[in-house]
């Protein structure tokens, strides 16, 4: 049974050799197509997704959101376009000319690169690279190269103070994320993303819920979202390395991190809400191309949610939070979860004999109720750790402000 | 010699490596002469991915591209003068003359070993696998144990190293 | 190969891609440059000195922690991928190796090198 894009491909290759084309010519003319669609679906979903998301933060903040241009409004993010477009591109005195115009482009094509490895159901990818994972780390690396070369090229104090500042907090939160990223494929076995969805009989999601939350927090600061929002901390950097740049060059800078956020959304759902899987997506490979939009879309939702609700975070903080707390919590994270997963395969190898197959979810079972286990022990303790140490900073803030509220032996400390 | 669009890519890729590299060492501008590192590096990635080794690749983005070339846009701004540094200096005829060493040696090296065995051998399937398992463990053929070890108290060194050096 | 001749061609459309609304911003917007406009944008206040002032070392250090990391996890990866495979000795062996980038991390916390000023 052959999935729609299945459909496609055959459609359009029987057609190309209808029309003369040898194999080979006709595979290449498709495999073009089929990047330049994917390029400009990336792009083109931006339209619907602004408006969505300026829909929902309206609703969050108790107004309306766009509803002038066309019904509901959803024609608002077209006609910000248009105007863009007839907007000067100022080029800056001083401004380096090639960086300056490489960094909007570098920055959306580190995004639209990162669908390359997308699984959209079950037999359709892109390309299915064996190093997926890692493909995806050192694409999203060429997006930190434009924030620099953004901040370079501007000629502008603000542009430059706040590239680097964006630039040391998104290496920071790379860490990790490329830790967590370590547990799909620890799992899985393989770095592809065609087998990592697939292998998720039990979404990981489910087995390793602390895994899934610091890399959905890493992910919310890498796509540069509140409470994580410092890129544009306008009362301290005006616009970040952004400053400079207007009309349809700045566009780019806001598709990409658009797109940027999209990306990520569609990375959690696949390394750990199980991509295309759901049910019946075996059997009519199409419906998993559906179970990915709902998935891509729950996860989008909790990042606007989290961007409307929550309040931005002092630099210090972000950095300390980064390296003192998720970083050595997701060490912890890897070596008990590896520990522990690998004594229990040896110790219950003869009771479950399928401790490692990934095929059902009665297979999967075992591994995942001790891997939750784990999950929830180390979360229980950091959250607990977390809250004494928080807890005693504030009584010294308190003993430092009013000596004479707090009891006589914490005032003299 | 065959053009395939293989060789075509692989001219492409060295275009860039040498490209960039002589980029480097002429601009005077140390910011470019960084980015032009970058655009070497990147061509070194793409002739990794045409000798089927995307992994080395990726790396090659993922520490170089991402990390390095951060690190060296720091130095570059934690240093102060930028603009104008003299790109040679009074020994560039001796380092000339040890780079065309080095790299005669190196071409004699591949020459001597490799030269008529090629195409290769296909990559297996599993290397990546392989890699991991070859990582730790200590006996047979593929046994990188040690150096596994050795490089992260390597790293744990060069971390204290630099910190002793920075905070100076 | 011909997974990354999909990726190539994905590369070239994808700069290809924003670099076409840019050009035509050039040539469709208007185009009116004048020496106030384009000077720099520093909230109204005349621009002082270089842009390229030197930074703090702080933003050294953290790059060079952030490098350590990352080729550390780099040497996890092909063990996480053999992972399923590894006898505990091999599991232990990479915890080893986890445990003493952890120790490079403790120094670099106890030194006060994460500290953001």
């Amino acid at each position: 049974m052959g999935d729609i894009f299945t459909t496609i491909y055959n459609f359009l290759l029987s057609l190309l050799i209808g029309l003369g084309a040898d194999q080979v010519v006709a595979d290449a003319i498709i495999t073009f197509l089929a990047a330049a669609v994917l390029a400009t679906c990336v792009l083109l979903i931006l339209i619907f997704n602004i408006w969505l998301e300026r829909k929902v933060l309206g609703r969050i903040q108790d107004r309306i959101g766009p509803n002038r241009v066309g019904p509901y409004g959803i024609f608002q993010t077209v006609a910000d376009l248009t105007k863009l477009l007839t907007k000067e591109i100022i080029i800056p005195s001083g401004a380096d000319l090639v960086p300056f115009f490489l960094a909007p482009i570098l920055m959306v094509a580190s995004v639209i690169l990162v669908w390359a490895v997308i699984p959209f159901t079950g037999k359709t990818i892109g390309t299915d690279v064996n190093i997926g994972v890692l493909y995806f780390v050192a694409v999203s690396s060429l997006g930190i190269m434009a924030v620099l070369l953004a901040g370079w090229s501007s000629n502008n104090k603000y542009a430059l103070l706040g590239a680097f500042r964006a630039v040391a907090m998104l290496v920071s939160y790379e860490v990790p994320m490329i830790l967590m990223l370590l547990v799909p494929v620890l799992l899985s076995g393989s770095m592809r993303m065609g087998e990592i969805a697939a292998a998720q009989s039990i979404w990981y999601v489910f087995s390793m819920p602390l895994a899934a939350f610091i890399f959905l927090i890493a992910m919310t600061a890498e796509i540069g979202r509140s409470p994580f929002d410092l890129l544009e901390a306008e009362s301290e950097i005006v616009a970040g390395y952004q400053t400079e740049y207007s009309g349809f060059a700045f566009a780019m800078f806001y598709a990409a991190e658009w797109a940027h956020a999209f990306t990520m959304c569609a990375l959690v759902a696949t390394l750990f809400l199980g991509g295309w899987r759901g049910p019946g997506a075996e059997q009519y490979p199409t419906l998993g191309f559906i179970y990915l939009a709902i998935k891509i879309y729950v996860v989008y939702f909790f990042s606007i949610w989290s961007r409307g609700t929550l309040p931005r975070i002092r630099i210090d903080h972000v950095m300390s939070f980064c390296w003192k707390f998720l970083i050595p919590l997701a060490l912890i994270l890897i070596v008990l979860t590896t520990l522990v997963d690998k004594i229990a395969q040896i110790l219950l190898i003869n009771r479950f004999p399928n401790y490692l197959s990934m095929a059902t979810p009665a297979d999967m079972l075992p591994r995942a109720g001790i891997l939750l286990a784990v999950n929830l022990v180390v979360g229980l303790v950091a959250i607990g750790w977390i809250a004494l140490v928080g807890r005693r900073e504030r009584r010294h803030q308190t003993a430092a402000e009013h000596p004479a509220s707090v009891e006589a032996g914490m005032a003299t400390r | 010699m065959v053009i395939t669009p293989v060789t075509i890519a692989f001219f492409i890729m060295a275009a860039f490596t040498l490209g960039g590299s002589l980029g480097v060492v002429t601009n005077r501008n140390l910011f470019h002469a960084a980015l032009y590192l970058i655009l070497a590096l990147f061509g070194a990635a793409g002739l990794f991915v045409l000798l089927e080794a995307p992994f080395l690749a990726a790396v090659q983005v993922l520490i170089y591209v991402g990390a390095i070339s951060v690190l060296i846009a720091i130095t570059i701004m934690v240093t102060r003068r930028i603009m104008g540094v003299e790109s040679a200096n009074r020994q560039w005829p001796l380092s000339a003359l040890v780079g065309l060493l080095l790299a005669a040696t190196l071409g004699f090296v591949i020459m001597d070993r490799f030269a008529g065995k090629f195409p290769v051998a296909g990559v297996p399937d599993d290397s990546l696998t392989r890699l991991g398992m070859a990582l730790v463990s200590y006996e047979g053929m593929e046994a990188y144990l040690v150096p596994f070890e050795v490089a992260s108290v390597l790293l744990l060194a060069a971390m204290i190293g630099a910190i002793v050096v920075a905070r100076k | 190969m011909g997974e990354w001749t999909f990726i190539a061609l994905l590369f070239v459309i994808s700069l290809i891609l924003p670099a076409v609304p840019i050009l035509a911003g050039r040539i469709l917007g208007p185009r009116k440059p004048n020496p106030l406009k384009n000077s720099t944008y520093e909230c109204g206040v005349e621009t002082v000195g270089d842009t390229w002032v030197q930074f703090d070392v702080q933003y050294y250090i953290f790059a060079l922690v952030f490098l350590v990391f990352d080729i550390e996890v780099v040497f996890l990866y092909p063990w996480a991928v053999a992972y399923g495979q590894l006898s505990l000795f091999g599991v232990v062996a990479g915890i080893v190796f986890i445990v003493t980038l952890a120790e490079a991390l403790l120094y670099a916390w106890r030194k006060g090198a994460l500290e953001w000023v």
